[in-house]
């Protein structure tokens, strides 16, 4: 079990041992301490590794996931999990902005709040967070499903495309195209199915509001000529 | 990019050690902004007396024997040279005589700020760099704020480092580009405000002095800020006895506070913030965009506005 203290090794000494990881070897615990803050720690995974950092991350972390499980005990700073494409990340405490941004694949949970953009440009990606998030989230989300416990901020799912958005909490505002839609058996099941891989107890997929695209905005029509 | 550094002391026994604090969260952020480093630390005078920070480009030239020719201009100060910058010290009473008076005797001198307690240290150069010649860890002090700079709206200059200080006591640092300066600089030309450089942060600085010198205070100043100034900021601004944080209302330029019951400090990102004493019990939390908090020594409650 390789341990990297951050504040004695350098990060790419650690981001160089995740990407030199053979494929199937059977040593795929590492555990990260002192991160003080670090950017792109645990960056460009692409085995199934198990990643534990002690303390809180800045800028990028977990960014470009392919298949590794990444367990931030602490809070993390923008970007975190950006354009994952498979595998897990959890955030024990907050994220900053841009959460999960353009995120492919892969679950990414936040138990504390995340700032603004959450899930921005989402293509696949599923996000859970447990507290609520800031403005302008799922902006142009594609696919991939946004759950939020709590509230959401300003301008939630603008120029949305197909991405699903649940959020149980309020929401401050839609933005454009977004609408509130129905909540059918199918995604019912589906919220079920994240709530529980999220860790989520005690909270029922009825308690949500469905969120979607009105699908006004993604193809051009010329009624909507001033909205373009 | 920019960085930017606060530090609010609520605890009195901390003070000896703000210039190390603030100077160890600047130099972490030093690749956010490598032109240009400075500082604003509020340390209030003896009573009665203000300071003056003045800069010079030639400070062998301008410095030498200025004591002695303010004397014999009728102001005794006391002059303590600090490598570019000297600290002068004078009665309250003699600030406006003494900006006239540099202005005659030392006409390449510039003023950096002046006031009850602020002192204002800045250069071009790494902050590792600035904060050394300037002594800055040695200093002690109620609260201060420090930029590391990567210009865009204007020259690597002195001049054009932050903080700005544009009144009595104020300083502002900004993260970011505002897009409506050159208006407002004209606004606030005819108000009757004086600006050194092109830069967008020093309109900033104007406009709440401007704000406060109509009797806003600072909380109401950066509410104002929300409608008047156009473009990006995260700003930390100091008053004699304030701290204040605004973010515009998207929110791009990063921004991280914690508090304990010793302190409120401000960093661009965490990183600034991990050798603060106690921090792993802090309130960390990422200040609201449009939001204005604010800090003061004559309620040391913490008040966020909205």
């Amino acid at each position: 079990m390789p341990v990297f203290d951050l504040s004695q090794t350098p990060l790419r000494a650690l981001n160089s041992a995740l990407h030199g990881i053979e494929h199937g070897a059977n040593d795929t615990l590492f555990e990260i301490t002192n991160p003080r803050g670090s950017h792109a720690v645990a960056v460009g995974i692409d085995r199934p590794v198990n990643v534990e950092v002690h303390g809180s991350v800045g800028y990028y972390c977990a960014g470009m996931n392919d298949g590794g499980t990444v367990t931030i005990h602490g809070s993390a700073g923008p970007g975190i999990a950006e354009n994952m494409m498979s595998g897990t990340v959890i955030v024990e405490g907050d994220a900053s902005q841009y959460a999960g941004a353009t995120g492919r694949g892969g679950l990414l949970v936040i138990k504390g709040n995340a700032a603004s953009r959450c899930g921005i440009s989402m293509k696949g990606i599923d996000i859970v967070v447990h507290g609520s998030i800031g403005h302008m989230s799922a902006f142009m989300g594609q696919s991939g499903h946004l759950v939020v416990l709590g509230d959401a901020g300003d301008a939630l799912g603008d120029s949305l495309y197909e991405a699903k958005l649940f959020v149980r909490g309020q929401v401050k505002s839609l933005g454009a195209d977004c609408i509130e839609k129905a909540m059918r058996l199918e995604h019912l099941e589906a919220l079920a199915v994240l709530l529980e891989k999220a860790g989520v107890i005690g909270v029922k997929p009825d308690e949500f509001k469905r969120y979607g695209s009105a699908r006004k905005l993604y193809n051009f029509h010329i009624d909507n000529a001033e909205a373009y | 990019m920019c960085g930017i550094v606060g530090l609010f002391l609520k605890d009195k026994g901390l003070e000896p050690e703000l210039g190390a604090l603030l100077s160890d969260m600047l130099i972490t952020l030093t690749d956010r902004g490598p032109d240009s480093g400075g500082i604003a630390i509020y340390r209030a005078s003896s009573p009665g007396q203000a300071k003056v920070t003045i800069q010079s480009a030639d400070p062998g030239r301008d410095f030498t024997g200025l004591e002695a020719d303010l004397a014999a201009q009728g102001i005794r100060a006391l002059v303590t040279v600090k490598d570019t910058h000297a600290v002068i010290e004078v009665e309250i009473a003699k600030i406006s005589e003494i900006r006239l008076t540099l202005g005659a005797i030392r006409p390449d001198v510039r003023i950096m700020g002046s006031g009850q307690s602020i002192e204002i240290f800045k250069e071009t150069g790494l902050p590792k760099d600035v904060v050394a010649r300037f002594g800055i860890r040695a200093m002690s002090g109620s609260h201060g704020i420090g930029h590391t700079r990567m210009a865009t709206e204007s020259a690597v200059t002195t001049l054009g480092a932050h903080p700005f200080s544009t009144g009595a006591d104020q300083c502002l640092v900004h993260n970011g580009s505002l897009s409506n300066h050159n208006n407002l600089r004209r606004e606030l030309v005819r108000e009757g405000m004086t600006f050194e450089t092109q830069n967008d942060s020093e309109v900033a600085a104007a406009y709440l002095t401007a704000e406060m010198a109509k009797g806003k205070d600072l909380g109401e100043a950066l509410t104002g800020a929300l409608d008047d100034l156009d473009g990006f900021f995260t700003f930390v601004v100091g008053t004699k006895t304030g701290f204040g944080v605004l973010r515009d209302p998207i929110a791009c330029k990063p921004a991280v506070m914690a508090e304990t019951d010793q302190y409120v400090a401000f960093g661009s990102e965490y990183r600034a913030l991990v050798d603060l004493p106690g921090i792993a019990r802090a309130r960390v939390w990422e200040p609201e965009p449009a939001t204005v908090y604010f800090w003061d020594h004559k309620n040391v409650a913490a008040r966020a506005r909205v």
